[in-house]
């Protein structure tokens, strides 16, 4: 999120704090156990920045998108949809290169040029249709192949899950949008509150699959997380996890709750 | 592999990981299935997992009751069809974790008979997003006398966002079974495993079946409404 990077009048800033205010009085249920979780050491502030991000949420992007969603017809959500997603082509290509992946770098900038000329501004995703299927790159990847570990998990204010690594990774990530370099600053504003509440309405059948679902929403999304990501760093084959027990449980130490880590990788298969 | 993240829109890592469960939502409707068991038994796992696999996905293209959430349609077609190729009490042992050892015969029973339970309630209300999608494996790799494998797919659309889906098997007597299901890179067992395992410690063994039991009341009457 990335409102008010720009003086974008004292009107906005007053009621950001407004609401911050209103918003810091949630407060989150911590299971005693907390912290126990070696990938997760800070979960007590991660549960409190997360109750935070749910009110966040719960007051304002989801009613947005909700609204959206009613309002806006689905051809041009998926248009809509379709621009943003040919916009981050831009990052997907620059970590490619960053990441030495040639292959990589000839896909995306494929898919950016055929998208913004043929697919019409990246309304329409003819490049897929095509054979150019859309991958996904980001800095935090970008760290990853070269060898950086995830460090904890983290969930950030207003972005959510994330973990250090990844967290880092946001900041070269957001420079390479092309979003933010549109003029004026009003034009790029709206740009962007557009993208949120696009990105937050595709996500609507997911968080109530969670809030349905989940006996633990926090865990539950953080679990699913780490994993997404571990596939996204091996480009969807990732090292299969050990799943321990087996035999029939019967005997033997048992394993540690908080354990079921995958191995760590040595060096993801780039293609 | 350049199938991933269709989901993922921009900047935010929300977006990334509810991205990857949109997945979920948009399909899981694709375990399995068979019309005769036996007929399946001496086949690879790969090949099992394509046939069930597309068997099950015609099934609910067929059926708008299905793809509607009819739940007690969707256990019969489950109870019918992948049932046979699903090991569901290993499926249950690997989510709940160490509190599967401390667990009485009567208490696992009644653990998987609610898992199962759950796991299809959990995925009934997704299926209304099956279209024409199409199950096409990705490579697969395997020795000769492998015990273990993942069967790994993609589900896509002819018009939209393709999904990785991947199954973990291992060998039995009675063929392959599947015994996990991956949405996107996120296992069901592993993510179920540590809120399982946090129930348990909290509540016991009685308290996660207790809580999971809840839960499917809940989604029960949630599905109605």
């Amino acid at each position: 999120m990335t409102g008010g990077r720009d003086g974008h009048g004292g009107r906005w800033a007053r009621a950001a704090a407004a609401a911050a205010g209103l918003l810091l009085t949630a407060c989150a249920t911590v299971p005693p156990d907390a912290g126990r979780n070696p990938r997760d050491p800070y979960e007590r502030v991660n549960r409190q920045v997360s109750a935070f991000n749910d009110k966040f949420d719960r007051y304002l992007m989801k009613p947005l998108a909700k609204g959206y969603q009613a309002v806006v017809p689905r051809a041009f959500r998926t248009c809509i949809n379709n621009g943003f997603a040919n916009l981050g082509e831009v990052r997907n290509a620059a970590n490619d290169i960053l990441q030495a992946k040639p292959g990589g770098v000839a896909t995306d900038t494929g898919r950016l040029a055929i998208n913004s000329t043929l697919g019409v501004a990246g309304c329409f995703d003819v490049a897929t249709r095509m054979g150019f299927e859309r991958r996904h790159e980001d800095f935090g990847l970008t760290l990853a192949r070269w060898g950086a570990g995830t460090g904890p998990y983290v969930v950030l204010p207003f972005l959510g899950p994330s973990d250090v690594r990844d967290g880092i990774g946001l900041v070269p990530d957001f420079y390479s949008s092309p979003v933010g370099y549109v003029m004026p600053v009003s034009a790029r504003f709206y740009l962007e509150g557009t993208g949120l509440v696009d990105t937050r309405a595709e996500l609507l059948d997911a968080t109530k699959l969670i809030e349905q679902v989940a006996l633990d929403p926090y865990q539950f999304t953080r679990d699913a997380y780490l994993q997404r990501r571990l596939s996204l760093q091996y480009e969807g084959n990732p090292p299969l996890p050990k799943l321990e027990d087996d035999d029939s449980g019967e005997s033997g130490p048992g394993p540690d709750a908080t354990k079921a880590k995958p191995a760590q990788p040595a060096q993801p298969d780039g293609r | 592999m350049k199938h991933e993240n269709q989901l993922i829109v921009s900047v935010s890592r929300r977006a990334m990981v509810l991205g990857a469960l949109g997945g979920v939502a948009a399909l899981m409707g694709a375990p399995v299935i068979g019309a005769e068991p036996a007929s399946r038994a001496g086949m690879s796992p790969d090949a099992l997992v394509e046939s069930v696999s597309t068997e099950v996905l015609d099934d609910i293209k067929a059926d708008p009751a299905l793809r509607n959430g009819d739940f007690n349609k969707l256990q019969k077609l489950i109870d019918g069809k992948v049932a046979p190729y699903v090991d569901f009490e290993r499926m249950t042992r690997l989510s709940v974790g160490p509190g599967w050892r401390g667990a009485t015969p009567e208490q696992r029973q009644a653990l998987i008979r609610e898992f199962r339970t759950y796991v299809v309630r959990t995925y009934s209300g997704a299926l209304s997003r099956v279209t024409d999608h199409k199950v096409k494996l990705r490579p697969f790799h395997a020795q000769p006398g492998d015990a273990d494998a993942m069967v790994r797919t993609v589900v896509a659309p002819s018009n939209g966002d393709p999904i990785l889906l991947d199954y973990r098997l291992e060998k039995t007597d009675a063929g392959w079974k599947i015994y996990d299901v991956t949405i996107l890179g996120v296992s069901m067992v592993e993510t179920f495993r540590n809120s399982f395992a946090s129930e348990v410690n909290q509540n016991g063994v009685d308290g996660l079946i207790k809580a999971l039991a809840d839960r499917n009341r809940q989604l029960a009457a949630g599905n109605k409404s």
